[in-house]
């Protein structure tokens, strides 16, 4: 298991060269001088020697190269010219909103969605079948901000004549009114954690309509893909011996069909990470939310390059790291994987 | 999966001269096409030559095809929106983006539905019928440029590892590992970012977003195919390696690329969306384009949730359409479902 896990962190490395060199001269392919850029039209000869020599774009490629790849190794992705603050900073301050949603939105999908999928896949061809496919498809096609703004219009706003139905929070993270304490800057978490209950809840009634709206694409692909590896399990012999063998129809579905279907699923879920990551910088500049999205959703509008190539790389790692512990835990899950 | 098992080269010299029959098998050299068949063997084989056998795949995938009814419906929705994307100046009641009844417009209210605007008007002050249409037109031309640039790409990324196998295999797949290794949407905002605002930037946006997706299966398809029977046969009949793989398995690879290029004209009209929302799209604020609607009709969504709903409505409809003539492409040129 161990040799498992270190070839797979070794094999990160060259995706993370890779990824490093690809950037770096896409960030060299930007149109314009860089130090006309900084200083504007108007800038001096003298001045603009001086800023090419500060930032070391008068140095030769690959030393240009080296020293950036430095900078991204002792952590430093630069800052963002408009704020001044370093990227990372704002990340790690912003980042507990991101995650706290993604999670919620993960767990919507995977809670609704691996039942629903199995459920289909057992009759399938009825009504629930059905109607889970229909409504999968339907999760896919609709854009996240757009059924975003509907939930937030239908279930926060309210429309004319449908009040009643508007009774969550529609932006932000926490009710203004509420005084919490915030340690960890998840704020369940944080409520939890101070046992401020109320801050807890109102939190939570905060990520209902985010996580959905987010949560929608993943659900739409989990339940997919959970009924369609179900279908397969099924139709396994070991299923037909387990019956035959006359175990209980539940032991059946708990420990056979259940646990190998659910292995192409976990790989599912790991590579949703991305799509979440992504929509988030959709569903957070909808519901006002302060995490990362919506400061790339900032930068895209500022048109800040020094923050959309850090997020991009920062993106990157953390969809290869989450990517890797879900390799890790197949391999914890399916013993055959390791030996390969 | 596939894709992901090592490749393994197949090199001349491991189909070297001594495994080579003299005379090749007659049944299988006319099969392969390298010599014509004999009347008397066509008449025992039945006429089923290469040719025919190639076309009998995708003649039985259509068969399959008409019977789905999810095809059908696919099919009718793609069918309805390229007509009226192409009719469309026949068929909108007005110019686009027209904004000649500015003046009926304040910033709380619209006017109501009227027979002369039975959709009303945009916040613009355009018919909202007329630019539906017309983002019919625009979401089509940008839906086909972005997918064909992405195949493009794809196709040569892949079909260069496909082919050849070995280091360039290795090299073109790091790079798609690499390219994958980021979410798509956050690869398009990229490059249109530094593309700048122009109407070009937002397609090949989402063609670089493509290209790994497509490069990735391409070789996965030809490196599966390459392993089958006939492809061996072809080795042991001493083809070359060039009329082997632009013969007999690039051909033979395109079904699922040719799949997944209708699921990508669905994501594509759905990331336009996303970009527009983003700020990237086209930046004149009237041009009839479904996303740009979108975006601008947030303004107004609780007075008037129709602007958002048309052409929310209008996306979604479209990409389901050519979701489900994907999906059902896909089902019917499965060599499961093919006996």
């Amino acid at each position: 298991m161990l040799r498992f896990a270190v070839r797979r962190i070794l094999l990160l490395v060259p995706v993370l060269f890779g990824l490093s060199v690809l950037l770096f001269l896409w960030l060299r392919a930007l149109p314009g001088d860089p130090a006309r850029a900084l200083l504007g039209e108007k800038a001096t000869p003298e001045a603009i020697a001086r800023i090419n020599a500060q930032y070391g774009f008068d140095q030769p490629i690959l030393q240009q190269y080296l020293t950036y790849v430095g900078q991204l190794v002792r952590g430093d992705f630069g800052s963002s010219p408009r704020t001044g603050e370093p990227v990372v900073e704002t990340f790690l301050l912003r980042f507990p909103a991101t995650i706290e949603l993604a999670l919620a939105a993960l767990l919507f999908a995977v809670v609704i969605g691996i039942p629903l999928g199995y459920l289909a896949a057992k009759r399938a061809g009825g009504m629930i079948d059905t109607l889970t496919v229909s409504a999968s498809l339907a999760g896919v096609v609709v854009p996240v901000f757009v059924l975003a703004y509907l939930l937030k219009v239908v279930f926060a706003v309210g429309l004319p004549g449908w009040e009643w139905l508007a009774v969550l929070p529609s932006s932000g993270r926490q009710s203004v009114t509420i005084d919490a304490t915030h340690v960890t800057n998840f704020y369940v978490l944080d409520g939890l954690l101070t046992g401020e209950l109320d801050a807890a809840w109102d939190a939570i009634l905060h990520l209902i309509l985010p996580a959905i709206a987010l949560g929608s694409i993943p659900l739409a692909i989990i339940v997919r893909m959970t009924r369609a590896s179900v279908l397969d399990v099924l139709h396994e012999d070991y299923v037909r011996t387990a019956r035959a063998k006359g175990l209980p129809s539940g032991l059946v579905s708990r420990r056979h069909v259940l646990r190998n279907a659910l292995l192409p699923v976990t790989t599912t879920i790991g590579l949703q990470t991305g799509a979440l990551l992504a929509g988030a910088v959709l569903t957070e500049s909808v519901f006002a939310i302060n995490g990362i999205g919506s400061y790339l959703f900032e930068a895209i509008s500022n048109l800040d390059f020094a923050v959309l190539q850090g997020f991009i790389v920062f993106i990157a790692l953390v969809y290869a790291l989450v990517n890797l512990v879900v390799d890790l835990l197949y391999g914890l899950i399916d013993p055959r994987l390791r030996t390969r | 999966m596939s894709a992901d098992e090592p490749h393994r080269s197949r090199t001349d010299d491991q189909w070297g001269d001594d495994d080579l029959p003299v005379i090749p098998d007659i049944a299988v050299a006319t099969s392969v096409g390298l010599i014509e068949r004999p009347p008397l063997l066509a008449e025992a084989m039945g006429d089923d030559g290469v040719h025919e056998e190639g076309t009998s795949l995708w003649k039985g995938a259509f068969q399959r095809l008409v019977r789905n009814p999810s095809a059908i419906i696919g099919a009718v929705i793609v069918a309805g929106f390229v007509l009226i994307a192409v009719f469309a100046p026949v068929l909108a009641p007005y110019e686009p983006a027209g904004s000649q009844w500015i003046s009926q417009i304040t910033p709380s209210t619209l006017p109501p539905f009227s027979p002369e605007h039975p959709l009303g008007l945009d916040p613009f002050g355009s018919d909202l019928l007329t630019q539906l249409i017309f983002g019919a037109r625009q979401s089509l031309i940008i839906g086909v440029v972005s997918t064909v640039l992405g195949l493009i790409g794809g196709a040569i990324l892949g079909g260069l590892a496909g082919a050849f196998g070995g280091w360039v295999d290795v090299l073109v797949m790091r790079l798609v590992d690499i390219l994958l290794s980021i979410p798509s949407l956050l690869l398009a905002v990229s490059v249109a970012a530094v593309m700048g605002r122009q109407p070009l930037a937002i397609m090949v946006a989402i063609a670089a977003a493509q290209v790994p997706i497509f490069a990735r299966l391409l070789r996965g398809s030809m490196l599966s195919e390459s392993r089958k029977d006939y492809v061996l046969a072809s080795w042991s009949l001493g083809l070359r390696r060039r009329t082997i793989t632009m013969g007999h398995v690039l051909p033979n690879s395109l079904g699922p690329v040719l799949v997944q290029a209708t699921l990508s004209l669905a994501t594509a009209i759905i990331e336009v969306a996303a970009l527009s929302y983003l700020g990237l799209g086209d930046p004149d604020p009237a041009v009839a384009e479904w996303g740009r609607m979108l975006v601008k009709a947030q303004e107004r969504l609780q007075s008037a949730p129709h602007l958002t709903l048309f052409p929310g409505i209008c996306i979604a409809v479209t990409a389901l359409g050519f979701t489900l003539l994907g999906e059902a492409l896909r089902e019917a040129l499965d060599p499961k479902s093919r006996r």
